[in-house]
């Protein structure tokens, strides 16, 4: 964990580095610094039951692939990874049924990443999550 | 066997002399598929496909007259059992029948009756000597009122020959963690969930309108066993543990992402009335040879608690995440002499191995001696069935193998969950 953290940092600091660069490059980079942080979380954490494809398991895990889950509202997308999801729900017609455990006790950095990796891999493109939005939305409560 | 195949004989050769006589179905009139519908086989062995899909299959089972009946966990125009009939005799099922408004697992013919399991309740339908059922068919509520889980919420059954019913209450839990699935997140002391699952209990098989409650419990310890079968000439009720997840995930400090993929076994258990199997506080390690206490109770990949000691232990144990979701014995004449009362274990295939690469996805052959234990190891019986070399993700499998039939004939019949894609293996000499 302390050397995923440490290239977390690594990314963090590239990612501050770029500002010195124009502000749409700096932009950039820091999604792909973010992107690339969050793949080390989601092999972590999310893999061993939504896969490598980001498919998941029919009837159990949900699949991450363009679904209005992963690429819509930032809120509900957010609080699921804070809070869990205990109700079963359909995707294109079929139902998963595994409950998603909370998964708090990652640092609003960790999940601002892992939900940047998901909404743009896949084949997925979304807007990437910021580590201000994660914090906005575990400050609310 | 012998005496049918006589008859059969003289069934053709009279049909040679008298070419209008009408000649009954016979094995050379079957339909084989060159490629045995895609899946490899035992040498010996061919398969014809009775059915290209008839939804998403769980258990089957087969009629005397060689009617099947399928069950689905997704509904089909609004139904949940498949009831399929090939009328001319080529293998292939051209009629069907849709009825039980109810998606599930369980479906086993037994004295005249189909019985079928939502994930709720047990039903079953009076059956008469050559009628396919219908949405005609009344069904009688055997058990009923049962909590809608969201885990291992499957209620497959299996009847003996003294009017009893058994039915598997997995689990809706991995591991009876404070928080499912939560990385370090610690065992519940005692775990509650036993109380009313984890076991299997049984019912009269006759008695309608029974709560889980009116039941008895038969055994505990189960996490969950999908594969449930009474062995008649044993007169024993066998099945298989589908073993724990994410030992590496929730607690990657005592094991490594390889020990996670391997372990703990999925167990092929003898199930006697008074059985633990120790769910949750142990699992079955097969390179130790012995049930070790669980992390979430303190366990560190080697400890054995008193607990544990004390747990009943598998008869066979497999590599871990297989899914075994079904057990048939066989008993039937047309397969070689060595198959007899041997087990056929359907293995639906993994996904808790990611990253590595998955595995299951085949159906077993164990070959069982008189004690009624294993007298050698699990043979490959049918493979291939996910159609690619190598499974990494389950959504890449075109098939995986759910539930197994055996016909009066002694044919071999496998479900397919993805697709519904019904096999009939049969033995080719």
């Amino acid at each position: 964990m302390t050397l995923k953290f440490f290239i977390f940092s690594i990314f963090v600091c590239l990612a501050l580095n770029a500002q010195h660069k124009t502000k749409q490059k700096t932009i950039l980079t820091k999604n792909i610094a973010l992107i690339d942080s969050g793949k080390i979380v989601y092999e972590t954490y999310c893999l061993p039951c939504h896969q490598a494809n980001g498919m998941g398991v029919p009837k159990m895990n949900p699949p991450l692939v363009k679904t209005k889950w992963v690429l819509g509202d930032k809120t509900i997308l957010i609080n699921i990874l804070l809070k869990g999801l205990n109700d079963p729900i359909e995707i294109d017609d079929e139902e998963y049924f595994n409950p998603m455990p909370a998964h708090d006790f990652l640092s609003n950095g960790q999940i601002a990443a892992v939900l940047s990796y998901v909404r743009n891999n896949f084949g997925n493109k979304a807007e990437s999550i910021t580590v201000q939005e994660v914090k906005d939305v575990r400050n609310k409560k | 066997m012998k005496l049918l195949f006589t008859l059969l004989s003289i069934g053709l050769s009279v049909s040679v002399l008298a070419t209008d006589f009408p000649i009954k179905p016979v094995k050379n009139k079957l339909k084989f598929d060159a490629s045995n519908g895609g899946i490899s086989l035992a040498k010996g062995f061919k398969a014809l496909v009775v059915h290209e899909g008839v939804g998403k299959a769980r258990h089957i089972d087969v009629a005397p007259n060689g009617d099947i009946y399928v069950k689905l966990s997704k509904l089909e125009s609004g139904k949940g059992i498949v009831a399929l009939r090939d009328a001319d005799g080529d293998g292939k099922a051209e009629i069907k029948n849709l009825f039980g408004a109810y998606r599930g697992t369980g479906m086993s013919i037994h004295n005249g009756y189909l019985y079928a399991s939502s994930d709720t309740s047990v039903y079953r339908y009076k059956m008469t000597a050559n009628g396919l059922l219908d949405d005609n068919a009344k069904a009688e509520t055997i058990v009923t009122g049962l909590k809608l889980e969201r885990q291992h919420e499957s209620k497959p059954v299996t009847l003996d020959d003294d009017g009893h019913l058994f039915v598997t209450f997995g689990a809706p839990s991995n591991s009876c963690q404070e928080t499912d699935r939560k990385t370090g997140s610690k065992g519940i002391e005692p775990c509650p969930i036993r109380d009313n699952y984890a076991g299997i209990w049984q019912f009269d098989a006759n008695k309608l309108n029974q709560k889980q409650s009116d039941g008895v419990r038969y055994a505990s310890g189960i996490r969950n066993a999908v594969a449930l079968e009474w062995n008649k000439s044993q007169k024993q009720l066998y099945g298989l543990q589908h073993g724990r997840d994410d030992l590496h995930r929730l607690f990657p400090d005592l094991y490594t992402v390889e020990q996670s993929t391997e372990f703990p076994s999925e167990e092929f258990m003898l199930i006697k009335k008074g059985s633990d199997f120790g769910w949750p506080y142990c699992y079955n390690d097969h390179a130790q040879n012995k049930k070790v206490t669980a992390p979430e109770y303190g366990g560190d990949g080697k400890q054995v608690s008193s607990r544990c000691e004390a747990a009943d232990k598998p008869i066979m144990a497999f590599p871990a995440h297989w899914a075994p979701n079904d057990l048939l014995f066989y008993t039937g004449n047309q397969f070689p002499a060595k198959y007899k009362n041997g087990a056929f274990v359907c293995f639906h295939g993994s996904w808790n191995r990611a990253p590595l690469k998955q595995a299951g996805y085949f159906v077993a052959f164990i070959p069982m001696g008189k004690d009624g234990k294993p007298s050698g190891n699990y043979e490959v019986f049918a493979e291939n069935f996910a159609g690619i070399e190598t499974v990494m993700n389950p959504s890449d499998a075109k098939a995986r193998p759910m539930g197994l039939a055996q016909s009066t004939d002694g044919s071999l019949y496998i479900t397919d969950s993805v697709k519904g894609k019904i096999w009939r293996v049969m033995y080719d000499k």
